[in-house]
């Protein structure tokens, strides 16, 4: 635009950006917020989770693990019997419900990112060779990849856990291990978009090397979707760890308090004591919705056509 | 000629989140019957938008026709296509005024046969049934040169080329034997070799039919094939318009001196520097006091930043905004 | 289209023989399949013995064949806990399921699809926002803890519906419902979505261009382009349905499949487990060849190889 400030007048009449005002930005920034509200949110709720799960000590002073028999089953603190040295309560043994659904963030958010960073690395490599490679080796390797998703995945999450045996490290396992697939087709896609378009075939031809290729290239197109993928991904692990944990099949209770096993240790409560299973239930919605929330507003700002018109 | 189309002062407006877009600023002009006018423009210029307005295809939340009057001369009469009732304007959109649209593939849709979608268009506005509709069809399909069109009734449009199906959009948008004919960009998207069989085609139609044509392109290298009138737009405003062979003879807008001057020539003496007009379109946001294109023209004095240039007659049947006069080198006298 | 089929059937067969390995292999995993399925506390002699019952001591390529040939005409052997043959007792749980995931799957659309339509069709409305709220909740809430709250709520306190078993009409209808909910959430935010999409297509401004009715539009373009990912998503849901009834069917004492695997599951039954868990993926896999016929009937693009 410099030929505009050369030739300008007085009597152009342009919003030149000093004249506005601090409100003006305020409001700007309100609009933003509003308009991005979903993302805010679920920012917010996620970041209330890590807080959580790091500073754990500091918010409850009461051990997760303390039985006190004489306080089993007490009602949370609004209520009759309740005390606030158990906000939410007690389960059958004594042990607070609250720093067991504070502690409990932990797990679930070890087994959300561990699970999808295996999930991501692993469905990477095979997509991204796949993807690359084309003809009979990907259509081997998505063959496999195919039938893997093709499955009742709920099942064979079960099974595995079933044969495996109940344990913090399995869980990350199975779950990095059953939905690498998922990012491996993400991938492959991707990575076939990308090299069918013209854009690396002119990098290559315009004397670019493979180390520029592909951390120039390729990977900054595939962060977009892998990240917003990998949200969706964590917010699922957290609920099939509490799915896991309902059955019997998470870590054991005595081991550390999850979600999961706290479900399941409540549910034989449910019509004289609801709380046990209701707080990490809330707990569980809480943090899903948080990420699902996160995961829709990452997809429409990743999302390069969106970018466009979202203004 | 009788007029058969009579634009007066159409404003477009598109109220957005970042402000308010000045697509369209005032665009007036006329449309003969069995006449083809040229609308030509870079993006942005509004020639689209134009059109799209006064057939009630834009968009009406972000977009609202502030002002302005299109008479149209339709089968029953004198009728403003901007005063019109949502039912009365379906009557006229394609079956009075039909639709060339640029991209092909995307225009049509990819799960019907084209030769409903044919169809569909005769259904609606003759009345005819299916029967008769497939007849008619399959002989508009011959019409527009497709082969075999018994059996390409029942075709995808997937399984056409390129070339071929904008030749079934042709076909959709004569079946109904409109008045005019608006072709926005219908060969931009097609191989140069298309482009040439496509406004071949164009031209046979036209002849046959005694239909309008309005014909938008950013092309001006197409526009000598075909058009007989050309207007040029620019920042939403007509700028230049003229009968074909007085635009390229005499341009008496800079504006249009500089996209001639931007098309490679084969008659060029010596090698010749393409000329690009330097600068960028303006900013539709923004309303301005002064003519929008005084920015990036070579001519521009103080006057042109303090109104906005009026069309005035530079010539027979020749109008151009600008105060300015290139061949004789200084304002223009009123 | 022939080829079409022909080439989807022969995947689910690779598929299915894939299952069938991999059901095979998961037992064996471990080493010890007997130890795996007697309790910790069984002695080294119960182990032998099961080892010599169960054929777990031949070599690997005998114990295959023997499995795949019974797979295939549907012997799994004999269920540890029940001591009768694994899939009969599958196959009486399966109307159960069946009835489970159909009214799920009935609910989800009837309730879902209209509320996408008319988010679509009008998006910022009240009913959008509304209905997208909801529909994000219905997909973030785990459904084992919102069926515990509703025994609680709609059956205990208000003992509107039964909390549990298959006894009277309307005891499917809660877990039906806490079943089909994040699928209805999924369907409301597609159909959605799907129409925003369609409706911005160059097609439709063709369609307008014609001068249609908008009720032509609406229906022979916008929805039946909409349809096209329906059909997909409501096929291949409805198969995770059938087999990911899991939850709901432990929470609701229903009589299905999913309640027989949690209970074998606490049996430590394999043989009952690969036996649902083969019919189980079966079922899936001839879902997914139904929806995969559906869609090329729907879009001629598939049918034709492009």
């Amino acid at each position: 635009m410099a030929d505009k400030e050369t030739k300008s007048h007085q009597t152009i009449d342009s919003l030149l950006d000093t004249e506005k005002t601090f409100k003006d930005r305020v409001a700007y920034f309100g609009r933003f917020l509003w308009r991005d509200r979903g993302g805010v949110i679920g920012l917010t709720v996620f970041l209330i989770v890590v807080f959580a799960a790091v500073f754990a000590p500091l918010i409850t002073n009461q051990s997760p693990f303390d039985q006190d028999l004489r306080s089993g089953k007490l009602p949370p603190a609004w209520k009759e019997e309740g005390t606030w040295e158990h906000p939410f309560g007690t389960d059958s043994l004594g042990k607070d419900i609250f720093s067991r659904v504070i502690y409990g963030t932990r797990v679930s958010l070890m087994v959300g990112l561990f699970g999808v960073l295996i999930a991501s690395i692993l469905g990477l490599l095979i997509g991204a060779i796949a993807g690359y490679a084309g003809g009979r080796l990907d259509a081997a390797i998505m063959g496999g990849v195919n039938l893997i998703l093709s499955l009742p995945y709920l099942l064979f999450v079960v099974f595995i856990a079933t044969v495996l045996g109940r344990s913090l490290l399995n869980v990350i396992l199975i779950f990095g291990i059953t939905d690498a697939p998922i990012f491996a087709r993400v991938t492959r896609g991707e990575v076939m978009r990308i090299r069918e378009s013209g854009y690396v075939e002119s990098a290559i031809s315009a004397g670019a090397r493979w180390p520029t290729i592909i951390f120039g290239h390729i990977i900054p197109n595939l962060l977009g979707p892998l990240i917003t993928l990998a949200t969706f991904e964590m917010s699922a692990m957290i609920f099939y760890e509490a799915g896991l944990g309902f059955l019997g099949l998470s870590v054991p209770p005595n081991e550390y308090p999850t979600w999961g096993n706290m479900l399941a240790a409540g549910r034989k409560y449910m019509t004289s004591y609801p709380w046990m299973a209701s707080f990490p239930g809330l707990a569980i919605m809480f943090t899903s919705l948080g990420m699902n929330l996160l995961g829709d507003w990452l997809r429409d700002v990743l999302d390069p056509r969106m970018r466009r018109s979202r203004k | 000629m009788a007029i058969i189309l009579q634009v007066k002062d159409l404003v477009t407006k598109f109220y957005t989140l970042d402000g308010v877009v000045n697509a369209v600023n005032g665009v007036s002009f006329e449309l003969n019957e069995g006449e083809t006018l040229a609308i030509v423009g870079e993006s942005g210029s509004g020639k689209s938008v134009t059109m799209m307005s006064l057939l009630g295809l834009i968009p009406m939340p972000p977009g609202k026709i502030e002002s302005g009057s299109a008479s149209f001369n339709s089968e029953v009469g004198l009728c403003d296509l901007l005063q019109l009732s949502p039912e009365e304007m379906r009557e006229i959109r394609g079956g009075q005024i039909g639709f060339v649209f640029q991209d092909p593939i995307s225009t049509l849709n990819p799960i019907l046969t084209i030769g409903e979608q044919i169809s569909e268009t005769l259904i609606r506005h003759k009345g005819l049934s299916k029967e008769q509709a497939r007849e008619q069809t399959i002989k508009l399909l011959s019409q527009v040169g497709i082969p075999d069109p018994e059996l390409r009734y029942k075709a995808y449009p997937f399984q056409f080329s390129g070339g071929m199906r904008q030749r079934v959009v042709i076909a959709i948008a004569i079946a109904c034997t409109p008045k005019i004919i608006i072709a926005d960009e219908p060969t931009t998207a097609l191989d140069v070799t298309v482009q040439a069989q496509i406004i071949e085609l164009f031209k046979e139609l036209r002849d046959a039919l005694g239909v309008a044509v309005i014909w938008i392109t950013h092309d001006l290298g197409v526009v000598a094939g075909i058009a007989e009138r050309v207007l040029v737009m620019y920042g939403g405003r007509p700028v230049e318009i003229a009968q074909v062979a007085d635009l390229y003879k005499s341009p008496k807008h800079p504006y249009t001196l500089g996209l001639l001057g931007a098309l490679p020539s084969l008659e060029a003496k010596e090698s010749k520097r393409l000329v690009s007009i330097k600068g960028t379109p303006p900013d539709l946001l923004i309303p301005l006091k002064h003519c929008p294109f005084a920015w990036r023209c070579d001519y521009a004095f103080d006057r042109c930043w303090e109104e906005i240039p009026p069309l005035i007659s530079v010539g027979d049947k020749h109008q151009a905004a600008c105060f300015f006069d290139i061949e004789e080198g200084g304002p223009h006298h009123d | 289209m022939g080829r079409y089929f022909l080439s989807k059937l022969i995947q689910s067969l690779v598929l299915l023989f894939g299952v069938l390995f991999l059901v095979f292999m998961m037992v064996r995993v471990t080493g010890d399949p007997a130890a795996l399925m007697l309790s910790r506390e069984a002695s080294p002699e119960q182990l032998e013995a099961l080892r010599e019952e169960m054929g777990f001591n031949d070599p690997a390529l005998v114990q295959f064949k023997r499995f795949m040939s019974g797979a295939i005409l549907g012997d799994f052997g004999n269920s540890l806990h029940f001591k009768t043959p694994a899939l009969p007792l599958v196959l009486e749980r399966l109307p159960a399921t069946v009835q489970l995931a159909s009214v799920g799957l009935l609910m989800a659309i009837i309730i879902g699809i209209p509320i996408g339509l008319v988010g679509g069709f009008t998006p910022g409305s009240v009913v959008d926002s509304v209905g997208r709220f909801v529909a994000l909740i219905g997909q973030s809430v785990p459904n084992f803890w919102l069926g515990l709250m509703m025994i609680i709520f709609f059956g205990v306190r208000l003992g509107w519906f039964p909390t549990f078993g298959r006894d009277s009409w309307n005891s499917v209808v809660m877990p039906a419902f806490v079943l089909g909910l994040p699928v209805m959430g999924q369907l409301v935010r597609l159909t959605r979505s799907a129409v925003l999409e369609i409706r911005g297509e160059d097609f439709i401004r063709t369609a307008h261009s014609k001068g249609l009715e908008p009720r032509t539009i609406y229906l022979k373009h916008v929805l039946r382009n909409v349809s096209i990912p329906l059909v997909s998503v409501i096929g291949v849901q409805f198969g995770y349905m059938l087999g990911g009834s899991i939850y709901i069917e432990a929470i609701f004492s229903w009589p299905g499949m999913g309640g027989l695997l949690e209970q074998s599951i606490g049996w430590r039954d394999f043989p009952l487990i690969q036996a649902i868990a083969v019919f189980t993926s079966l079922i899936v896999l001839l879902l997914n060849l139904l929806t995969d016929l559906a869609y090329s009937i729907i879009d001629p693009r598939i049918r034709y190889g492009r």
